[in-house]
């Protein structure tokens, strides 16, 4: 290359980058989140109408790994002064970053600072609360929400001549069977933590741990060497042995892959699978409530959400808090909320979002898509707000491990819930001391 | 001979300095903070740490995965080292007896060393997998209920079975030049003397030998101590649940993922004190064998 035409080169490089200037100084803003796949597609797509829509802001989403990575990636950030502006945290890990005071510029008050309108009545009630700390105001601004429900196939529920079942008596005396005999596996379930611990207190209005679930200040004591969860397991158990439920590990994928395939005939997982589902099932399939325990409660109650929520990360100049008031406004408004709900299967968290989806008629085509939502709206009890516990990472990752001992065998239900009741209880206290208190 | 003399008695040092500091930023500050963080507990954000002497040490080991996964370690280092080295052995005392196509047969044994340790383990994954893995079909056949991810014993197997796949090629290479190191003449005077090839392998060959498999046998040591980390994350797809793992990972788990950085910290001490008694033993013991030409 001749001196000459590197010259040119450089040239209109410059050109381009001084054309490429707006006249009025952009706001730029950064967005770390965990959707991967299809789900970051829709993320991208968000950001770019939320780009096109004005000229002020540019927001900027960065796929950080998964929900575990994208936390520990954004701590890491924090810790040295280049912390994203938004950051989106898992239900697990609320408690760790909703505690440390000063991380995080809560979603309400930056909300009305920067003169966007809030009002906390507008989010649908099962998701209102749980990012929001004792006295209701709002930390984190929810996105992602799911809630379990549970799919079936239609053909093999047809085959076996039953119905899908409404409670776990229903389940293991009529419908289990009947599948086995018709060749399936009658269930599985994704996450041992979520579905059958957490949404398990949830849908039967259990204390899951002490505090208010943990929403109160100091070290809460978690209820999990109790006779409802132990009954559950220990049926958990009796179904695995008998050839009514099957387990995979555990990873989220190992277990639904085998109800995609055919071979499982009803599956538990997160409301938001609803596009995967649909895209790899070639079986004609349903959705519908996660089933409870006629025993412990006549008329279950609402669920726990699942997912994730953004926060506003701390230590950011004025402007750019400001442009992450206008995306929460902008990412909250129904038809946003319309958009992400139906390309993800994730529930709409506003009303008005859900009346919308409602208006166009999404549901008369595709009624699954409305089981997360109205699971998520039944009635509440004292115990179905949500829980904020700290370490709970780790915390699952005992539960997970101890679960595994009990289907594997090599530990009994009483065993094991001694060891979770211990060793969480330990957690919680030394994250309470981490905490300073 | 002309001995060369610096006008200053500081500017070696000086020339010492890049390395020094290499050292010192890399190895010696990120230890000591680590050593520091172990006696404190301090939230993730960084807000607020407590000076709280041993507690994370006394956590540590009242935890019961924390004495199972030591025992799995010790367990998984022996199996891993020894029988990587022991195929690698094999492998290159039987290539090297090999005269037609031995390039071609020292390539292909050669060929797994260029693989990256989690591409080893997504091919171990795909191979160990319970519902389509043909390794895994093999034992359900013979009668084996093989379950890779739920079975705490199977799992522990297939992340052996992939980290002496991924480390017998390294070893090969070493054994091999090893033993093309082995003057011809020794050789062929051993073979006037014994009849028995066997004997001359152990008598000769094998003493011969030592030096490369002292070193290789550290080498494997920290390789499945430290350097099967890659293989282990990917065989456990991200979620540890009730399989197990090595006190290298467990290290991440609870630092990283967990957000626990005093735990980790005193994890992370454990681990510095074994391999500076591994390093002091090996050498001191077990080097004075060894006969170096």
């Amino acid at each position: 290359m001749s001196i000459r035409n590197i010259l040119v080169g450089a040239m209109a490089t410059t050109m381009s980058v001084a054309m490429s200037v707006p006249a009025m100084a952009q706001t730029e803003i950064t967005w770390w989140h965990a959707m991967g796949g299809q789900l970051g597609e829709t993320v991208n797509e968000i950001a770019e109408k939320f780009n096109a829509s004005q000229s002020d802001y540019k927001i900027t989403p960065i796929y950080k790994g998964t929900y575990e990575e994208t936390m520990t990636a954004g701590i890491a950030a924090f810790r040295a002064g280049e912390q994203p502006n938004v950051i989106q945290i898992f239900d697990a890990g609320a408690a760790t970053i909703i505690g440390a005071k000063g991380a995080v510029i809560p979603a309400q008050q930056l909300m009305s600072e920067n003169g966007v309108p809030f009002d906390i009545n507008d989010y649908i009630s099962g998701v209102r609360y749980f990012y929001a700390d004792k006295a209701g105001e709002m930390i984190g601004m929810p996105f992602n929400s799911s809630t379990p429900i549970m799919y079936y196939n239609e053909d093999a529920l047809k085959k076996a001549g039953v119905t899908p079942p409404k409670t776990w008596e229903e389940f293991q005396s009529v419908t289990a069977p009947k599948l086995k005999d018709a060749g399936y596996v009658p269930l599985s379930q994704s996450h041992l933590p979520w579905i059958f611990t957490e949404n398990f207190y949830s849908r039967h209005n259990l204390e899951f741990a002490s505090l208010d679930n943990g929403y109160d200040s100091g070290t809460p004591i978690m209820m999990m060497n109790e006779d409802p969860i132990k009954g559950h397991f220990t049926a958990v158990k009796e179904w695995l042995d008998n050839g009514m439920f099957a387990w995979y590990g555990t990873g989220w994928a190992d277990n639904q892959k085998p109800f995609n395939e055919g071979q499982v005939a009803m599956w538990l997982g997160s409301s938001g699978s609803f596009g995967g589902v649909k895209k790899a099932a070639t079986f004609p399939f349903d959705a519908t409530y996660l089933p409870y325990w006629e025993s412990l409660t006549k008329e279950p109650y609402q669920t726990f959400i699942g997912g994730a929520a953004l926060f506003a990360m701390s230590g950011k100049p004025a402007d750019e808090n400001k442009a992450v008031a206008e995306f929460f406004r902008f990412l909250t408004s129904p038809e946003i909320q319309y958009f992400w709900h139906r390309e993800t299967g994730y529930v709409p968290i506003t009303t008005a979002a859900y009346e919308l989806a409602k208006k166009e008629g999404y549901y008369k085509d595709t009624p699954q898509a409305e089981v997360g939502i109205k699971q998520l709206t039944e009635r509440a009890g004292d115990w179905t707000r949500g829980y904020r516990l700290g370490f709970y990472v780790q915390i699952r990752d005992v539960m997970n491990r101890e679960y595994g001992k009990i289907l594997s065998g090599e530990k009994n239900v009483d065993e094991a819930f001694t060891t979770i009741e211990i060793e969480s209880n330990k957690l919680l206290e030394r994250f309470s001391k981490s905490m300073g208190n | 001979m002309i001995k060369s003399q610096f006008k200053s008695p500081l500017f070696p040092y000086l020339l010492l300095l890049p390395q020094l500091s290499i050292v010192v930023i890399f190895f010696y500050w990120p230890a000591a903070e680590a050593i520091r963080s172990s006696f404190y507990l301090e939230d993730p954000f960084g807000f607020s740490s407590t000076f709280v002497g041993l507690d994370n040490f006394r956590d540590m080991v009242s935890r019961s995965d924390y004495v199972a996964t030591a025992e799995f370690t010790i367990i998984f280092s022996v199996i891993v080292t020894f029988f990587s080295l022991a195929i690698a052995l094999l492998l290159a005392v039987t290539a090297d007896r090999v005269l037609r196509g031995a390039s071609t047969y020292k390539t292909l044994l050669m060929w797994v060393y260029a693989i990256a340790p989690p591409v080893a383990a997504l091919i171990g994954i795909m191979m160990f997998d319970t519902l389509v893995g043909p390794i895994a079909g093999f034992f359900q056949a013979l009668g084996w209920n093989y379950q890779l991810g739920t079975n705490r014993f199977d799992t522990a197997f297939a992340m052996i079975v992939i980290s002496i796949w991924k480390q017998v090629p390294v070893n090969f290479i070493f054994f091999l030049s090893g033993l093309q190191g082995i003057p011809k003449s020794v050789q062929e005077a051993a073979a006037i003397d014994c009849a028995s090839s066997t004997r001359r392998f152990w008598t000769i060959t094998f003493p011969l030998l030592a030096p490369t498999g002292f070193f290789l046998l550290i080498i494997n040591i920290t390789y499945s101590l430290f350097d099967t980390f890659g293989i282990i994350d990917v065989v456990l797809k991200g979620e540890p649940g009730n399989n197990p793992v090595t006190l290298v990972y467990k290290v991440f788990l609870d630092g990283f993922r967990g957000n626990d950085l005093g735990g980790s910290s005193a994890q992370s001490v454990i681990l510095m004190i074994l391999v500076l008694i591994l390093t002091v033993f090996q050498f001191r013991l077990i080097e004075r064998r060894v006969h170096y030409n």
